[in-house]
């Protein structure tokens, strides 16, 4: 993002100038710059293959085996506990990861281990990487297990995976990420297998951590709705790009980019006069296409031959805001306002 | 073949007409009992009423578990109930046994579209393949045929023949292989349609056009659908009805605006204030919060046996709903049906002051 954070506050994560290439130099993700203040939640939206899980791994160290980062700082922390995630090393990354980073994922059940009682898993968790004696780990795991909102935490200890349901499980997650204190913690996609009350719930409860633990958040989702009920900022991205971010309430009340535009219009799903609902047609680009200027321009309704005669930059918009499209260029252009349905 | 307008009009007054299909007293358990005379603790759908009609779309919200595959099983005769009747044009296909049970299966009236096409269709058969599998089996199409309605059915779901008839699962995007899992689910020209989750595993712009599709389809070719879902939004632009599953029970149906917009049974309450939304600033000070309906603290201890599926999470629940409740019409409301002794009257005992969430349950 081209506007930077404010100075006064402390900065958690900073990315410039991000490229993750995946297989035969594929770029799939190019040219993402955003930062997360101390206690800040950022949302990070897009659909699937828009580039948003392949950052959130850039970040975590955790590309998978035919991805690599090209070009671009990932900078955790701020002053003399900055660390350039970028350049470490395996054994450094142990000291970052689940220390000073915290992650939880899509399916709660699969990150855990199925013939070890979940308390183990957290308490193995704090003897490893916190030191802990074998009663302190207990006990500290216990109330862990009750800050995450899980009833009877005695017994959930001593239970396995399969004596859990996804939301009990997502929170025993959510304990183990939160139980080293880390600076950040990525959540990606980290409520969207769940029924919408317990969703509501995990949300709250992320809430809450943040606020008790001044705990930076970056919620990675396909899911607008998700963002507006839990981020101060978004990013939206498209395509490998971001092409709009600011304060989620200014940008959802006046999206700038033609696609968030789109993307509102198809996900205020919940009305129920409406009977033929908003798509966007087309297809997004695969991973790597090499398109010469607005990856959103096939599927724009406002897209002129401007669009695509050349790379188009995140234009600054002022007021924390950016996005990606010619048509913000012109200061005294009006936004574009056309719904787009089909 | 009537139009749209005419359909919809027809929905909207959803009392004329016998339903395609009926439901009565359905009870279904995976653990059958030792004696008739209890469910046993395997029961996965209990005493379900619902019926569904021609060119009606009818939604079905629930948690995992809470019964809406099972109605679906039982509905195309994989399962067999323990109890009531499922009555598909006249007849009950949930006494069908042996041979005329498999006829009924085979014949493609009704068929199910699941959540994810990569995993429920065969990689190693090509979109043609994959579509015609039920004519072949249904055995009433001569070859001739049968490659016309292939055709047929991928026009009608939106999808160029000619493009994508040699194609494998693996190679189309994930709206296109949803479609093609409704182009299979209707070669057959079923009656009703079964969709399980259809459009969980897509994204919004995919999920929006399936569900366009699916309301094209009802009136195209005058079919009955039934949409599974785990939320309430996603059934707002699409279903006629709604029908709201909760540890295998109905607890509350009726029409869609009604149950969105006042819901009868605390659950449905429950369900539609956790929706996460959009736009939700303009209407805040309104709208009922989650933490208003869940209970205050860890609740008494219920007993185990025909207590309110509900009681254990409801902040109104009181000694009455030791005893389930059965679900009976809304008073004031034609066509809403709830199963709660308090329908008509936790609204009143709402705590708007409640600022602060006290607790989440687990």
């Amino acid at each position: 993002m081209s506007s930077l954070p404010d100075p006064r506050a402390e900065r958690t994560l900073e990315v410039s100038g991000l490229q993750v290439s995946v297989g035969d130099h594929l770029v799939a993700v190019q040219d993402v710059s955003f930062s997360i203040g101390r206690g800040e939640s950022v949302g990070l939206v897009g659909e699937s293959g828009s580039g948003k899980t392949l950052t959130c791994r850039a970040v975590l160290g955790l590309l998978p085996a035919s991805g690599a980062i090209d070009h671009g700082r990932i900078t955790l922390g701020d002053g003399a506990d900055e660390v350039e995630l970028t350049a470490l090393r395996r054994s450094a990354w142990d000291r970052v990861r689940g220390l000073r980073l915290g992650a939880v994922f899509q399916d709660p059940a699969s990150y855990l281990n199925p013939s070890l009682t979940v308390g183990h898993q957290l308490a193995e968790q704090l003897r490893v990487k916190r030191r802990l004696s074998r009663k302190d780990a207990h006990h500290r795991s216990v109330e862990l297990f009750a800050e995450v909102g899980l009833r009877d935490p005695d017994a959930v200890f001593h239970q396995y995976p399969h004596q859990l349901s996804g939301g009990m499980l997502q929170r025993v997650l959510i304990a183990i990420a939160v139980s080293c204190e880390p600076e950040l913690l990525i959540a990606d996609e980290a409520t969207t297998a769940l029924d919408v009350v317990i969703q509501a719930e995990i949300l709250a409860l992320l809430r809450r951590l943040r606020e008790t633990h001044g705990l930076s958040l970056l919620l990675v989702t396909h899911d607008l709705a998700v963002v507006a009920e839990t981020c101060e900022r978004i990013l939206v991205m498209y395509g490998g790009q971001i092409v709009e971010s600011g304060p989620t309430e200014q940008v959802l009340r006046n999206p700038q980019h033609p696609y968030t535009q789109a993307l509102m219009g198809v996900a205020t799903i919940g009305d129920w006069q409406r009977r033929t609902l908003d798509v966007i047609p087309g297809q997004p680009p695969a991973a790597g296409e090499e398109m010469p200027g607005c990856r959103f321009a096939p599927r724009c309704v406002f897209a002129s031959d401007r669009c695509t005669t050349g790379p188009v930059d995140l234009t600054d918009l002022g007021q924390d805001r950016a996005a990606r499209c010619v048509l913000v260029e012109q200061p005294t252009a009006q936004a574009p306002t056309k719904k787009v349905s089909a | 073949m009537t139009t749209t307008h005419e359909v919809r009009s027809q929905v909207a007054v959803t009392t004329t007409g016998s339903p395609l299909l009926s439901v009565r007293g359905l009870s279904v358990s995976y653990a059958p009992p030792k004696k008739a005379a209890s469910l046993g603790t395997g029961a996965a759908l209990s005493e379900a009423d619902l019926d569904v009609r021609a060119g009606e779309v009818v939604g079905i919200v629930g948690e995992t578990g809470s019964g809406k595959t099972t109605l679906a099983r039982a509905t195309v005769g994989l399962v067999r109930p323990v109890a009531g009747s499922i009555g598909f044009a006249g007849e009950d296909v949930g006494s069908l046994r042996g041979r005329a049970l498999r006829a009924f299966r085979r014949s493609g009236q009704v068929q199910l579209v699941f959540q994810d096409p990569l995993r429920s269709l065969d990689p190693d058969l090509t979109v043609a393949d994959v579509v015609r599998e039920p004519l072949d089996i249904a055995r009433t199409l001569d070859r001739r045929e049968r490659d016309e309605r292939v055709d047929d059915s991928l026009r009608l779901v939106g999808l160029d023949p000619v493009a994508v008839r040699g194609r494998l699962p693996r190679e189309l995007s994930g709206g296109q292989r949803q479609r093609v899992s409704i182009a299979r689910a209707i070669s057959t020209r079923p009656r009703l349609l079964f969709c399980d989750e259809p459009v969980s595993a897509l994204d919004v712009s995919n999920r929006n056009l399936v569900l366009n599709l699916l309301d094209r389809l009802r009136t195209e070719l005058g079919l009955a659908v039934i949409i599974i879902a785990h939320d309430l939004s996603s059934l707002a632009g699409i279903a006629d009805r709604v029908a709201v599953f909760y540890r295998g029970r109905i607890v509350e149906q009726g029409p869609i605006r009604a149950v969105l917009e006042q819901p009868a049974h605390p659950y449905t309450a429950l369900l539609a204030a956790s929706a996460p939304s959009v736009e939700r600033r303009a209407d805040e000070a309104d709208r009922l919060r989650p933490e208003q309906l869940q209970p205050a603290a860890a609740g008494r201890a219920w007993p185990s046996d025909g207590v309110c599926v509900f009681a254990q999470r409801c902040p109104f629940a009181h000694d009455a709903c030791t005893d389930q409740p059965a679900l009976v019409p809304v008073p004031h409301d034609t066509g809403r049906q709830a199963a709660c002794h308090v329908a008509a009257t936790w609204r009143d005992r709402l705590d708007h002051d409640h600022e602060q969430p006290t607790r989440e349950s687990a």
